[in-house]
Parts: C-alpha cells; structure tokens; sequence
C-alpha cells in the first residue's frame, strides 16, 4: 500500500485515504461554446498515458478532502512528488 | 519401520507425550514435535499421494519448503483446514489430521494407476488432449481430472472461527527469526529503533535450531530481545507479502497449535509499515534430479539433520547421501556425531574438500567421488539404492532405508522479489541473489548470499546410463513435473521461461516452487544453450506460503461485510414487519404487507391509499449537500443544466447534473432557503459521487467561487406525506408555516416547526399527489414519525415502500437516475430538454450536448410502452425489436427499464430506452420472450394525471 503525501496536511499518509482522479493539468476551457468538436474531444476524451512519469491529480477523499496533483512514476508506482492544485507542472 | 526416535537429543520434551491420530490411527509424539516428526519417529515414510500420478510420497523438507506432505486437519465443527504442511503443524493432544489425494486409503490407491500410464500424460497432456469437443470440458473432462488429480478438499462448512486484523508500525522490520534476523534486531534496537521480529516457525532460532552447539547463545539472544523494551516478536507468524513503501503483510496463527484454541481470534493479519526492513528468511537446499528421487525416504540432507538434531528422530537405521554440494557432508557427520549411522557418502564431484573426506573416513563413512544414484529401490519406503559412476560405469547397490540429498542451497528472495528488488546470478551459489533494491531493504544471513555452507556443483540432473526418455526424475514434486517434462516443453518450441513455467506447470503449485524452480532453470538452460541469467526467474508472487481466507477477511464477514445503513424510522418499519431491500448500502423498507398479503397485493394497496387518501414514506436515505456562500447561486448555474441564479429563497427547482460529456449523472429537487444557501437534494446511491463531483469543480476549476459543501445526507430524516389528505393530516402538527395553497404553493420550501421540532418543509412531490417532503433532524426523526402516524389514522394514513413509491413515480414518468438512464442518456434522450437553460451559456455538460454524435438521429431515448395485453406487466432489461420473425441475432432497439403493474389504472406500464424513440409514437414494438412474443404501443411516458390536475389535493 503506497503512502501520499497529502501536501495541505503535510502528512504522509496510507493510498487507502486517497481517490484518484485522472491525468493533471487539463483545465476546463473557459469558453466552452468557442471549442471546435475536435478541441472538445480532446478535452474530453484524450489522454497522455504515459509509460514513466504522470502529472495526476489525486483527493484526500478520507482526510482533508482536498485535490491536489502529483507525479507518480507508472512503471514503479513511485511517487515523485506531490504538490498543490493550481500550481505549475513539475 | 524407518525413522525412529533416538535416545537422547533434540528440543522436545521428553517428558511430554501428546496423543494424536493420523487418518484414524492413534501415535503419540512429544509436546515439541511437528506431525512429521512424530510420525517419522513412529516410523512411517508414506505421507501423501502427489497430484497428478498418485505416487507415494514421503516427507522431503522439514519446513516451509515441504511439497509431499500436505495434510488436513478437521478439528470438528467445520474447522476443518486442508494442505497444511506436516512439517509445520504442531502437534496438540487430540489432533486429528488426514493424508490427501487418496482412495480408499493411503496405502492402497486406486489413482496410483496414473503412475503406470504415466507415459500418456506428459507436460501440456490437459492442454493437448481435453480439447475438444468444448462441452464435454465442464461436465466430463474437468470433473474427473478434479477427482484424480488434487489437493485436500475444500471444506463444506461454513468457518465458525473469527480472524483479526491489526496495523502495526516500526523502524524496523525484521523478518526471519534465525541468526542473521535476531542480530540485526538487537543491533537496531541498541540504537533506540522500535523493531518488530517476526518468525513463521513456533520458537525463534531458524537455522539454530538444528545445531545444538548454538542453543546456548541462541538462550541469551532470546533473552536479551525479551529484555529490550523495544523489540516486538511474534512466532509463528509468516510474512506473506512485501508491497509499496515497505509495507509488509504479516499472519500470525494464534490458536492452531493449541488443544484448546478458547474464544479469541484464530489467525490475525498484521498490516506492518516499516521505515526499514531486513529480509532474513534463510535458504532453501534444492533436492537432486534422479530416478527415484521421490521415493518416500528420500529427502534433503538438511531435513534430516533438523529431524534428528531438532527433534530427536532419526529418519532411518542405515542412511546414504547423495551430494552435490559441501553442505551435504557437513550434515552427514553431524548426524553421524548424533548417532545416526551413514552408509555413505556419494558425491558428483570428482574432488571434494580433502578435509571433508578426512572427516567422513574418520567416521567410518564409505566415500564414493565423482558418482551419482542412477535408481532407488522400494515403493513406500527407501531399501537400497544403485548408484554408477558419472560415466554409467561401475554401477552398484547399496542397502540402506533413507537416502540425503544435498544440491546445494536456494536463498529465499521471496519477499525481495514481491518488493521489486533486482536480482543477479550468482555461480557460486547456483542461485539467484539479491542485488539492487527498491524500497528501504536489505537481505541479511543466507537470504542475502552472506553465509558459507561451502561449495558445490550446479547442475540440473544427475548423470544417468539410462534413457532420459524413460525415467521419472522429479523437479516439482507437488505438481509431479520430471525433467524430461521440462526437456519436452523446450523440444516443443517453448523458449521463456515463463511459458516453460506455465506448459510443465513447474513451480505452480501451492509451494511456488521452493524447492523446483533453480532445478527446473539449470535444466533449461541446458536444453536451450543458453546462460541461466539469460533464461531469467519466473515471478514470485505474494502470498509466500498459502493462507487461510479467513485471515485475508478478517472481520469483514456477514453483517460487517458491508455496513447497512438505516434511516433514523428503520425501526419502526421492522416492528411493523416491513420487507426490506438494499439500495446502495442502505436498507429501505420496500413494502408493508397486511396479514397474508403478498408484495403484489401490499403494493396495490399502498399505491391507491396514496393515490385517494394519504400515505407515508421514510426518504430519509436521499443525498442531501448543503450549499452555502455568496457565490452558492452562481456556483450551482454552472453545474447543473437549469438556471438557478433568479430562483427566489423560499423556492425548489428540480435540478438536473450532466457530466461533462453531457450524459445525466444525478438528480434530485432542490430548495433555496436564503440568497446565500441551498439544500440540495441527490438520488440516494449518488449523494457521495455527487458531493465528490461538486468538490471537483469547485476546488478545481472555480477556487475562486466563495462556497463551501457540506454533507447532510445523515443530518436529516425525510418524512413524506403524499395524497390528496396530506395537507390536513400534517396540518395540526405544523406550527409557524402558512400551509394554504396560496402561501404555499407546489415547489416552495418553508421553515418552521412540526411536533415542535424545527423543520425544512418542502412542498414537493414524486407522487404526482399533493405532497410534503418534511426534513427534521435525525435525531427527532423516529419520533415525528411516530407522531405524523398517530395523526394520521384519522385520515387511514397507509406507510408505503419502496416499491410502491416505484410505481407512483413512474405512473408519473418521473425517471430514476441509474435505472432508467445508463450513462449514455442527454436530457433529451430522457424526455428531460426542458430542463436545460437554453439561455444559459455554459454549465457542465453543455458544450457536449452539441457534439455531432449527441444530435444524430437514432439515439436510444426513454419512451412509454404501454403493452397491448394490459395484463401483461413486461420484465425489465428485456430486449425490444422491431420484427420478431427476424433471424437470430436479431437487431435490438432497445430495452425495457421500469415495468410494473399500475393499480391506479388497472393496467400494467413500463419505461423504456429505444432506438429513435420519441419518434416512434404509436408504433408497435416487440419483446421477444421465452416461449413468446410481447406486443406493445410506444407512448408518452406520463400514464396518470398528464395534466398534472392532482398536485394541489
């Protein structure tokens, strides 16, 4: 069982208080009507599904309740680092 | 009569007879002893039958590693545990264990005729033969192969034991009690770390134990780990599984070695998360691969040395060794130093240590070099052996009643493996050791390749003059797979040695190949030419040895398997004898049935008690989400489909959620109490995806909206009062809240208090009668109820369930989310298009509601169907077609997804999804049904009160 660090507790905590909650860093276009039907599939549908390195995002369903990101490893399933939502991409 | 016990010697307790029976008959052993200890020092060889050709077996190993001897013990009252090793079942008074695989008895098998045809079944037999015709594999193939071939049976009980579970943290975790293991705990604990130690076997010591010559240090280390404040042991405890971030799955067996096991738990799972784990888990010494080498007798060296130095038995009267490596020497002196007589020592090398020959000469032991046993005479027990140079030359016999067999040694590198460790080659030890790590972890002792035992040879089989084609030299001795096995697998194109693995089935079996796998690889290495570290090691995979289920579910068993929820009023509608189903984790009372009614006949009642008087409803399992903010109107615009900025406190909406792909997820009525704050109301299996969802965009996407979500879901209990009497019935309880129709119209919400507890009264209805929906807190909840009751018999309030409140709202065509829609429904596919904000210029789901695949025409989309037989009340999820004279596959439609018997109409209706739908009205469709054909009219999907004439009583 992985341990998160939840990075509003600054703790390291048990996976069994987490949720995933998909690939980080796709922001909701902030003008939906203006997306073509490609953009928007894109938006929807398409994922990097990378063999490596993951930017995801991740809830503190059973703690704090907060979503945050993090990069996890999807070879390893190592987490590299955990941080913040709304800040940059590491 | 072999093995026997021997005057003196050993760790049991000489003093101590325990009386136990084996397949009926009566041994006694000493408290101390295991089941084969105490049977081999009864003299018995024969153990079991293997798997798949019924041979005799005997014991090979003395531990963990043991493949033969697996064995059931029935403690009576379905506690029952099949294939449990000999080796590590403790002896008790009154132990009743049983040998496996064999009918009628141990000694006389009918199956052992499998041995004889031995030659029809070689590896990928089941694969290549029980092929075809495909139904004869379930009712003819698989039952006999399951009858011939096998383990223990499965227990037909149900387990009356009880398991436990507990987490555990430390700095360091220590697993592997020997040694290595009890100094690497004691060194950590010098240094203040709190450590757990934890040993499979029943005393600590591993390797130890066996030499007697370390029983004095191995006193004061156990003394000196009981003396630290900070050292956790538990024995008997088996670390299974090694997983993410040094998170080790332990069982400990608590009462399986006790005559009387008391009331506490049997097993208990430790969940240990380590800082730092040491791995002392000690090797394994491989068997050699001869013809014979499974002969009941024939065992490992180091086996015998443990039964007679451990336990005080020798294992026979006259004892040859066959050896490969050092370690096979150092263990026939020391049992020659206990008494136990060797009659020789054959070694397949052609120089040895001169030291151990010295030794072994000294001894009085017959030496032979560069030699290998070629066959081993007896059935159920070993009577001689015929061994031959290495060439074939010379070949002779020799008696004797157990022949040792050294192959060298195997590190444990389970737990390393599971923890995704790399491993690396070592020629040395013929095995694979530890090498680059990847958690916090180290391999200390011989797990780690850091304990001499001497030299050997590495090879797969002995030599032998006889064709390779003809003998049985085994490698897996439980899933009875033989060199030539592994031989046939290469010559048939299988190269990985993980299809080598699967196609021979070695190393498969309940012992993941312990003993088999190095012995298996050394040998296809050979076949394949190529080096060993090319060939690679199959995957060790959690758990390390079997364990129970009962550990695995600990107390999640029958009612804390899953927690049932129940409203504050379940109470009331058992004590009045409701019928009860599960709705997402809650139990809701689905209907009252009246004397003998049945649900058909309690629901026809209840339906026109609430359709020409007034029911009650417990809807206290709604979601509920209280929303709360300066941004609380503006945050729910953008969520759901409809417009919520301009809805006046005092006011309910019924919302609709889409997600973004513009599919509907959830709905439910909502009410606004104040500008800043909203109750929203979810279906009763989406309040937590709903909450989940919410959270998401607000944390997300929109951090900037001032909102804050709360659940409520439990705070309050539901009370609905539906039917044409339902404003009187509630009337004389209602204080602080105008109820006229005026003051309080269809869709509003007022506070105020009933029976004096403050409420939230929402003037809604799922009915399409007059209705109320009174939230009080759950605490009153029991108690209003109660109180509504007694007011309500003079209007003969009837309670109504679940299914009742089924049939009104469908009646209704009023939609439940995830019954009628399956993920793949817009609003308008569901009748629903008015619901959407046409004005509105963004909300979850909107863009995608443009989407060319969500305007074609041709969507599935929710309809009517009324059946031209009104009595016929169709099945849901039944298919709907066009045709029904097409041929099979025929082209579906759609399918049926709410159907029930109207009593209001006298009639029976349904819901359904169909292909195009909304334009086919009028049309007859058909379901085709066993036996036949069901003919109904598409319609609108409103059956009762389409005007909607009903809902102001």
């Amino acid at each position: 069982m992985i341990l998160i660090h939840c990075p509003y507790c600054d703790e390291q905590r048990p996976e069994l208080e987490f949720t995933y909650a998909g690939e980080a860093h796709i922001a909701r276009p902030l003008d939906p009507a203006s997306q073509t039907d490609p953009e928007w599939e894109h938006y929807l549908y398409i994922r990097a599904n990378p063999r490596g390195r993951h930017n995801e995002r991740w809830r503190h369903a059973f703690g704090c309740g907060r979503f945050f990101n993090a990069v996890r490893d999807t070879v390893s399933d190592k987490f590299e680092t955990t941080y913040k939502a709304g800040e940059p991409r590491r | 009569m072999s093995g026997f016990r021997m005057a003196k010697g050993g760790r049991v307790d000489r003093a101590a007879p325990v009386s136990f029976t084996f397949d009926g008959q009566q041994y006694q052993g000493l408290a101390g002893d295991t089941l084969a200890s105490a049977l081999l020092a009864a003299g018995e060889t024969l153990f079991g039958r293997s798997f798949k050709y019924h041979r005799p077996r005997g014991i090979l190993g003395a531990g963990v590693e043991e493949p033969n001897a697996l064995i059931s013990v029935d403690r009576g009252g379905g506690r029952y545990t099949p294939n449990l090793r000999a080796t590590q079942i403790a002896i008790y008074d009154g132990l009743n264990a049983r040998s496996q695989n064999r009918w009628p008895s141990l000694k006389t098998d009918f199956g052992a005729i499998n041995d004889r045809l031995g030659r029809f079944f070689p590896a990928g037999f089941y694969n290549k033969t029980f092929m075809w015709p495909r139904s004869f594999w379930e009712k003819l193939y698989e039952p006999a192969i399951r009858r011939m071939a096998g383990l223990g049976e499965a227990p037909t009980d149900i387990d009356p034991d009880h398991y436990a579970a507990e987490f555990a943290h430390c700095e360091l975790l220590v697993v592997g009690g020997g040694p290595a293991g009890i100094a690497a705990a004691l060194g950590a604990a010098n240094n203040g770390e709190r450590v757990i130690l934890i040993d499979e076997q029943d005393e600590l010591g591993g390797a130890a134990l066996s030499d007697p010559a370390q029983w004095t240090w191995l006193e004061e280390a156990r003394a000196s780990l009981a003396a630290a404040g900070n050292i956790t042991v538990f024995t008997r405890t088996t670390g299974l599984g090694y997983f993410h971030d040094n998170f080790v799955a332990a069982v400990e067996r608590l009462t399986d070695h006790l005559a009387d096991i008391g009331t506490g738990p049997r097993e208990k799972l430790w969940k240990i998360r380590a800082a730092r784990v040491v791995l002392a888990q000690g090797a394994i010494e491989r068997p050699l691969v001869f013809e014979g080498n499974d002969v009941p007798g024939v065992m490992l060296a180091s086996a015998a040395r443990t039964w007679a130095l451990r336990y005080g038995v020798a294992v026979g009267s006259n004892v040859a060794v066959m050896a490969a490596h050092d370690s096979g020497w150092h263990d026939a002196l020391a049992l020659a130093g206990a008494g136990v007589r060797i009659a020789a020592i054959i070694d397949y090398r052609d120089t040895v240590d001169p030291a151990l020959v010295r030794g072994a000469e000294a001894a009085g032991i017959a030496v032979h070099l560069g030699s290998s046993v070629i066959g081993v005479a007896g059935r159920h027990a070993v009577r001689g052996i015929t061994f031959a140079s290495n060439a074939g030359g010379n070949q002779r016999s020799l008696a004797c009643d157990a022949l040792l067999m050294a192959g060298g040694w195997t590190p444990t590198i389970h737990l390393w493996s599971h923890s995704k460790g790399s491993i690396a080659w070592s020629e040395k030890w013929g095995a694979f050791l530890p090498d680059k790590p990847n958690e916090n972890v180290t391999c200390v002792g011989a797990c780690g390749g850091d304990w001499d035992c001497g030299s050997g040879a590495n090879l797969g089989q002995l030599p032998t003059p006889k064709d390779p084609a003809t003998i049985k030299a085994f490698l897996d001795f439980q899933n009875d797979v033989t060199a030539k096995d592994i031989a046939l697998a290469v010559r048939e194109g299988y190269h990985s040695v993980e299809h080598i693995k699967r196609y021979t089935t070695n190393g498969m079996a309940t012992d993941q190949g312990k003993t088999s796998n190095l012995n298996a690889l050394q040998l296809a290495s050979g076949f394949l030419d190529r080096p060993i570290e090319k060939v690679g090691l199959t995957t060790f995979r959690p758990p390390y040895t079997p364990q129970s289920f009962g550990a695995f579910a600990g107390h999640a068993k029958d009612a804390l398997f899953i927690p049932t929820r129940r409203s504050p009023i379940d109470g009331w509608a058992e004590e009045q004898g409701a019928v009860f189903e599960p709705v997402a984790q809650w139990r809701r009372a689905r209907y009252f049935p009246q004397g003998a009614e049945d649900m058909h006949a309690a629901v026809n009642r209840e339906c026109l008690a609430v359709r020409e008087g007034v029911g009650m409803f417990d809807a206290s399992t709604l979601g509920k989400i209280e929303v709360v903010g300066p941004d609380a109107a503006e945050f729910l615009n953008r969520m759901y489909t409809n417009p919520w900025k301009a809805l006046e406190p005092g006011r309910c909406r019924y919302g609709l959620l889409l997600r973004e792909d513009g599919f509907i997820t959830d709905d439910g009525v909502s009410a606004r109490l104040a500008a800043d704050r909203f109750h929203l109301t979810t279906t009763t299996g989406g309040a937590a995806r709903v909450l989940n969802m919410m959270e998401d965009y607000l944390q997300t996407e929109w951090p900037d909206l001032d909102v804050w979500l709360t659940s409520v879901s439990e705070q309050y209990a539901v009370i609905a009062v539906q039917g044409p009497k339902a404003r009187a019935m509630i009337a004389p309880l209602v204080e602080g809240i105008d109820l006229s129709p005026a003051a309080f119209p269809h869709m509003a919400v007022r506070e105020g208090t009933i029976c004096g507890v403050p409420t939230r009264l929402f003037r809604v209805s799922f009915t399409g009668e007059l209705g109320f929906e009174i939230n009080v807190p759950a605490a009153f909840g029991r108690a209003v109820w109660e109180a509504l009751w007694q007011a309500g018999q003079a209007h003969s309030v009837t309670a109504y369930g679940t299914e009742t409140m089924h049939v009104l709202r469908a009646e209704k065509g009023f939609i439940i989310v995830g019954q009628d829609t399956d993920g793949t429904l817009t609003p308008d596919d569901a009748g629903l298009g008015w619901a959407v904000g046409k004005k509105k210029p963004d909300f979850v789901g909107k863009r995608s509601l443009a989407r060319p695949d969500i305007t074609a025409p041709g969507r599935k989309q929710l309809v009517g169907l009324l059946t031209d037989d009104p009595a016929e009340v169709l099945e849901e999820g039944a298919q709907i077609v066009a045709d029904p004279a097409q041929a099979v596959p025929m082209t579906m439609l759609g399918h049926v997804t709410s159907s029930y018997w109207s009593a209001a109409l006298g009639r029976s209706i349904a819901l359904a999804m169909v292909a195009g739908g909304q334009g086919r009205m009028g049309e007859t469709l058909y379901i085709p049904m066993p036996g036949k054909v069901i003919a109904a009219k598409v319609t609108g999907m409103v059956f009762y009160d389409a005007a909607g004439e009903r809902l102001d009583g």
